[in-house]
């Protein structure tokens, strides 16, 4: 009931009743107030591939919420040993309420989820989904734009491998966004998902040319290059450092235009865009607390207070 | 009802008819009846067909096919016609059927898919989303299914 694998689990309403409920959970997620709303439960926080942020905030999200963590990883666990994942979700199903896992083979959190009887919250499967990502990037949208409709959002760098802009853009576009896809031609957006958004109705552009939609955006969407999922180093070589945004490139963006990137960055996202008003992304980083915190109250069926003080 | 007759009569088993054109081997191996078995199998290819322009027909001997084996050609061949024959006559008529789901029938091709590792004991499971034209996806990582190469990742 309580699992979140690809955005698809979520309507509309619920995504907004999400955020809605993160929005409350602000002092909260700021260590302002403590609201033990899940005193008791324990998190099983699995990483079978590494994270910093996705990791760090669901943690901070269950310690600030009263809960406790269990983590894993895959290094020095039975997982290293050659365990399947039915057998280590067992064991998780038994030691915690509630499991986020992050894993490098695609699929990995459906199947843990129908492995196990606690609900499980997808932190990102291989390429696939990264639905917590997604609602924390509509979390950080909804804060700069007050509403999620009906923007244009231009996304840039790996869209082949890059799981956060498949979820975010199946998210987007049933609010009516445009899209722009700006990559090299060996880091498009996969066909499947094109055409699924296309299905909705979306209106996608995909372009190699990322300065000529900059003054139109609402939203740019950095990504960076992910060498480690390159079958071969030249293939890498090849597109890395092919997209660099700075401060200059800003100069004739609308006022209201927010820059975003997951994290973390390379050389495609330079230091100086830091100091301008556009940029968001590290607050989009620390709006992986409410946000996951809202997830993770939803997970497990608990009530988010809509005033917290 | 000419080519019916470039292969004998069968006296029992199963006839499957209206194969689309060049694809008979590959529903006797979806069937998994292409290898070790001793029953004598008749196949013709690119025969004249009135509804088709052309197709493939397969005389099984002493093998009455069941539905769940049937059921498995919707992939490749969803409009064949299958008539169990007993006494050298029409003894059934069976339809094959595209469920919803295909469990355990075929694996999923893409190669990072978590289904990957045999060793994980939970089914195989695509889902399908249309039946024309025909789209498959895998139940956990989602990955559409090209229909053609489905015949090598039969389980």
């Amino acid at each position: 009931m309580g699992d979140l694998i690809t955005m698809d689990d979520l309507t509309n309403k619920e995504i907004i009743k999400i955020l809605d409920d993160a929005s409350s959970l602000l002092p909260v997620a700021r260590g302002e107030v403590y609201l033990p709303l899940l005193q008791g439960k324990v998190l099983g926080n699995l990483f079978f591939e590494n994270s910093t942020r996705t990791r760090m905030s669901f943690e901070t999200a269950m310690k600030r919420l009263g809960g406790e963590v269990l983590n894993l990883s895959s290094v020095g666990s039975s997982v290293a040993k050659g365990e399947t994942l039915y057998d280590t979700m067992q064991m998780v199903d038994g030691y915690s309420d509630i499991a986020v896992i992050r894993h490098p083979n695609q699929g990995a959190a459906q199947y843990s989820a129908d492995a196990v009887e606690i609900p499980v919250l997808n932190a990102g499967d291989g390429a696939g989904n990264h639905p917590t990502q997604t609602m924390l990037d509509l979390f950080t949208i909804r804060q700069a734009h007050g509403s999620l409709e009906g923007l244009n959002v231009m996304m840039v760098g790996d869209l082949r491998y890059g799981r956060t802009t498949h979820s975010l853009s199946h998210a987007l576009v049933r609010f009516g966004a445009k899209l722009t896809l700006v990559s090299p031609k060996s880091l498009k957006m996969p066909m499947e998902i094109i055409s699924d958004l296309r299905k909705h109705g979306a209106e996608v552009n995909e372009t190699e040319e990322m300065t000529e939609t900059i003054n139109s955006a609402d939203v740019i969407y950095m990504t960076r290059i992910q060498k480690e999922r390159f079958p071969d180093e030249d293939e890498y070589t090849k597109v890395a450092g092919i997209y660099k945004l700075n401060a200059n490139d800003l100069a004739g963006a609308k006022a209201g235009m927010i820059v975003m990137h997951p994290l973390p960055r390379v050389n495609e996202l330079h230091a100086s865009v830091d100091e301008t008003k556009h940029a968001r992304y590290f607050e989009q980083a620390f709006n992986g607390v409410p946000t996951r915190m809202a997830l993770l109250c939803r997970g497990l069926g608990i009530k988010v207070p809509k005033k917290v003080k | 009802m000419g080519e019916m007759r470039r292969v004998t009569a069968i006296c029992n088993g199963t006839a499957i008819d209206h194969i689309p054109s060049g694809h008979a081997l590959q529903v006797l191996k979806m069937l998994r009846l292409d290898v070790g078995r001793s029953n004598p199998i008749s196949m013709v290819m690119n025969v004249p067909s009135g509804k088709m322009g052309r197709k493939d027909v397969l005389k099984i001997e002493d093998r009455e096919l069941n539905q769940e084996e049937l059921d498995r050609l919707a992939l490749i061949a969803p409009k064949a016609s299958v008539a169990i024959i007993r006494n050298y006559g029409v003894a059934e008529k069976r339809t094959i059927e595209l469920g919803s789901e295909l469990i355990n029938i075929v694996k999923c091709s893409f190669s990072n898919c978590i289904t990957q590792n045999n060793r994980e004991p939970l089914p195989h499971k695509l889902k399908v989303i249309s039946s024309e034209p025909m789209e498959i996806r895998c139940s956990y990582c989602g990955r559409y299914q090209n229909i053609e190469d489905m015949v090598d990742y039969i389980i």
